[in-house]
């Protein structure tokens, strides 16, 4: 136990040294995060400012830039969760298959007799035929519009549900459609959003998915949950419709195939709409702040080819007529076409700031969302308060430990020198691989930090009193300390893996800083476990070869 | 010679079990003690759990929390909540409060209209007031929270009791497991009683002193297993004494470094992670408590098994017998 082979030796050493090289960046928190952000944005833009070069000198390029990264709790930020509704997506399916559906059951109106969609729970289609006895031939027709789902659970399985039953055909989606469409949606919010914010270009979001419907979107540095919520919580749907009517009454009966809708700058007005729109911000291929004739801030943009062309021809045919451009259900503006527009690019103006406009063009940039998102839970940190923390989490570690040294030295001497120097390597070690792994220090994190201060002596505590023990036994000095480490090991691997079953708990069935505190602590376990076993005794072999005691107080 | 700090003699010969009926009786009463206080008097949950939303507000002058609530009675936003932070480190221009607003029917938190609404009734009686956090959670997912908190514990519990089934006996198992659910309950007897914020963060200070008890637990029961193959005709009462007292100065040691560390913790570690110290450092005490007086009474309680030789097998286990390979040296 107590012959440790070279190799040995110089791989525990090695491991503690590359522990305090990947912890240093830690010690120069600002300079070296500047330095990852200059190289991030070259990345991002090609092009380098005289800044970005000397922030990127203030840290040489050789040495470990890695950093632990501060949860929002510590750094100041916005954090919230949201809900997709996934079933917006079920409705929108069913009008897309309405009008197939009806052309085709229209056109077999000899045998099931006349066709009417009547009113429906969202998600469905209900159908009513004229000779419920036609019902069979009915469905077959819906059938016929059926396409496998394309999943590897679903595989094989229809992707619409149809039943009838006397003169009434429903339609819906399939339940493996649905679970398909689902995560489909999900996964394209997720992609939107995650556009989105890149756009703005804040440092180190944190997007993910949660759950089947849900996702968690974390930003640093932003002001409040309500910012981030306008960049991500607005659908941003564009589309350009042909214009009916205006009016002033909200209560007005929009005709079959039209809408009504709310203008966003003059309350009180509707706009009656067609509800196939002529092109949609699908179509656009670009958009950017600038400004209109007036001064006024605008947004331009530019439609893609096919786009081009159908706006093209819509216009060159109706000059003279109103067209509305609508965003998320409200008529941002309803000019008249004075001419066809047909180099495919325009300009959106109404009552904007500068502000909204350059949102608005990341909006459309980035797409729309497929489906709506309401908002479970939001929280916005200040970042005083973050520092606030930071700045008691360093006192309160700095004086646990030095607390923990003096009682240990206290305790057992030259031995609690030997486990004091193991509980601040034990430190630095966390702080390193979380560094290396880029995990996230939270506030309870940083009280993990402390607590594993106070039970990372526990190892050694272990030991000693065993070495105690065997040395009241009149065993000699070697003899004691190899005995004492050998008893101690089983307890101290037991100890510890209750410990990391309670963390591996909090990790999977946490979130937010309990998670992070949850990492800390199973990190800080690994890391306890070899300094005290590993390091502490090498620390003690070392003091033995060199100074060979007859005896030993502890 | 050499200072040593001894909290503990070298040897020691208290017997721990002498008032074994007593502090079962104890234990046991703490628990229902505990269960009854949570029932009556319920407890502080924080919006994690609750909903609702909390808004930490910081202003260089004091103020009266009367005037905050004034400030905001007109703005009909149901249950509202106003307390005033304090800690040693604020100083005289720092003067925080919490403002806690519960749910309303409809929305399940506040509306950011609402919440503007807040702000400014807020800057009109106290123009300098800065709103440092604004977390709000809905009622979906603070029930779902509950859920997941409930499972967490019970997780872990079940967890570590195979481990200590698959590493002991199952009276060891038994008599660890009766020791979380003591220390568990215990804890939430105590934020009940003193009213603490109960949220998520002291889910996890209860797991944490959940492992840091166990932890204790295991460490004596593995003495325990030693001895118990050492002294095969003691009475099973003698060798849990003998065992307790001679792994007495580690607990005790332990539960020192542990409580400075989380004391340090809780005098500087600042107001926004006090429960959670608070929480821990009950817990490690409570542990310490139930690694003695209420595992070891179950074990002693069930009785144990005495032969653990196994079949076949003569002689003892040589030391180190027990450590997973990986862990041991090439002689």
């Amino acid at each position: 136990m107590l012959h440790i082979p070279t190799w040995k030796r110089l791989l525990i050493l090695g491991l503690i040294a590359l522990g305090l090289l990947y912890a240093m960046p830690n010690l120069f928190y600002n300079k070296v995060e500047q330095h990852n952000d200059a190289i991030a944005q070259m990345e991002r833009s090609g092009v380098e400012t005289p800044e970005d070069v000397a922030a990127r000198a203030g840290w040489p390029d050789w040495l470990p830039s890695g950093l632990v990264n501060l949860g929002l709790d510590l750094r100041g930020g916005a954090h919230l969760l949201g809900e997709v509704h996934v079933a917006d997506v079920y409705k929108a399916r069913m009008d897309a298959l309405w009008p197939e559906l009806r052309d085709q059951l229209v056109a077999q109106r000899d045998t099931i007799g006349s066709v009417r969609r009547v009113t429906a729970p969202e998600g469905q289609l209900i159908v009513e035929i004229g000779n419920a006895d036609q019902m069979a031939r009915a469905v077959e027709i819906a059938r016929g519009l059926a396409v496998p789902v394309t999943s590897i659970t679903g595989a094989g399985q229809s992707d619409l549900a149809i039943v009838g039953s006397g003169n009434r055909l429903t339609v819906q989606l399939s339940d493996a459609e649905k679970s398909a469409t689902d995560d489909r949606t999900v996964q394209q919010s997720l992609e939107i959003i995650r556009r989105r914010i890149d756009e703005v270009g804040t440092r180190e979001p944190t997007i993910m998915r949660q759950g089947a419907d849900r996702i968690l979107i974390q930003v640093p540095g932003i002001g409040s949950a309500e910012e981030l919520k306008q960049l991500i919580g607005t659908t941003a749907k564009l589309t350009f419709n042909p214009v009916v009517g205006r009016t002033t009454d909200a209560n007005a009966r929009p005709g079959q195939g039209q809408v009504l809708l709310p203008s966003m700058d003059e309350p009180g007005v509707y706009y009656t709409l067609e509800q196939n729109p002529v092109v949609t911000g699908e179509d656009l291929t670009d958009a950017r702040p600038s400004f209109d004739q007036n001064g006024q801030a605008a947004v331009d943009f530019r439609f893609g080819p096919t786009g081009a062309k159908r706006f093209g021809a819509y216009t060159s045919a109706n000059i003279g007529q109103p067209f509305a451009i609508v965003l998320d259900n409200q008529v941002i503006s309803a000019p008249v076409i004075r001419q066809a527009i047909t180099t495919g690019s325009g300009q959106i103006s109404g009552s904007m700031d500068v502000d909204a406009s350059t949102r608005l063009a990341v909006l459309l940039r980035a797409g729309a969302l497929p489906a709506e998102m309401t908002f479970l839970e939001e929280r916005t940190i200040g970042p005083e308060l973050g520092q606030d923390s930071i700045d008691a989490g360093r006192l309160s570690s700095i004086i646990a430990t030095a607390a923990v040294v003096a009682y240990m030295i206290a305790s057992y001497g030259l031995f609690g020198v030997f486990a004091s120097i193991a509980v601040v390597t034990n430190v630095i070690l966390i702080l390193s691989v979380m560094s290396m792994m880029g995990a996230t220090l939270t506030l309870p994190g940083i009280a993990g930090i402390v607590l594993t201060v106070g039970t990372a002596v526990d190892a050694n505590v272990i030991i000693y009193e065993r070495i105690r023990e065997e040395l009241r036994r009149g065993k000699r000095v070697v003899r004691a300390i190899e005995d004492g480490f050998n008893e101690a090991m089983s307890a101290i691997i037991d100890a510890n893996v209750t410990s990391f079953i309670a963390a591996m708990v909090m990790f999977f069935l946490g979130s937010g800083p309990v998670k992070g505190f949850a990492v800390t602590l199973t990190i800080g376990l690994v890391t306890s476990v070899f300094t005290a076993i590993f390091f502490t005794r090498l620390m003690i072999v070392f003091w033995l070869d060199l100074r060979k005691p007859k005896e030993l107080i502890l | 010679m050499a200072y040593r700090l001894k909290l503990v003699p070298d040897v020691t010969h208290f017997n721990f079990f002498r008032w074994q009926w007593l502090t079962f009786g104890v234990s046991a009463f703490a628990m229902v003690a505990s269960v009854i206080i949570t029932l009556m008097m319920g407890l502080n949950f924080g919006i994690d759990f609750k909903g609702g939303t909390t808004i930490r507000t910081e202003s260089p002058t004091a103020f009266e929390v009367g005037d905050y609530r004034q400030a905001l009675d007109g703005l009909n936003l149901g249950d509202v909540s106003i307390t005033e932070v304090f800690d040693p480190s604020f100083g005289e221009t720092r003067h925080v409060a919490m403002i806690r607003i519960g749910t309303t029917e409809e929305t399940g938190s506040v509306t950011p209209e609402q919440l503007n609404q807040v702000e400014a009734a807020l800057k009109t009686v106290d123009p300098g007031v800065t709103f440092a956090a604004v977390e709000s959670v809905g009622p979906k997912v603070s029930g779902e929270l509950i859920q997941t908190a409930f499972y967490a514990v019970g997780a872990a519990t079940l967890g570590i009791m195979f481990y200590i089934w698959l590493r002991f006996e199952w009276q060891f198992a038994l008599g660890g497991v009766v020791a979380i659910v003591h220390d568990v309950l215990l804890t939430v007897g105590l934020f009940s009683l003193f009213q603490l914020k109960f949220d998520l963060t002291t889910i996890a200070a209860l797991l944490t002193t959940l492992g840091f008890s166990v932890n204790d637990t295991v460490v004596v029961f593995d003495r325990l297993r030693e001895n118990l193959i050492k002294f095969k005709t003691m009475p099973l009462i003698d060798v849990m004494n003998l065992t307790v007292n001679e792994t007495l100065s580690r607990t005790i040691m332990t539960a020192v470094t542990t409580g400075i560390a989380l004391t340090a913790m809780l005098i500087f570690g600042g107001d926004v992670i006090r429960e959670f110290v608070v929480a821990m450092l009950w817990g490690v005490l409570v542990g310490c408590y139930s690694t003695i007086y209420v595992a070891k009474n179950i074990v002693l309680w069930l009785g144990v098994k005495r032969d653990w030789t196994k079949p076949g097998e003569k002689k003892e286990k040589a030391p180190g017998e027990d450590i997973p390979a990986a862990f041991r040296d090439a002689p």
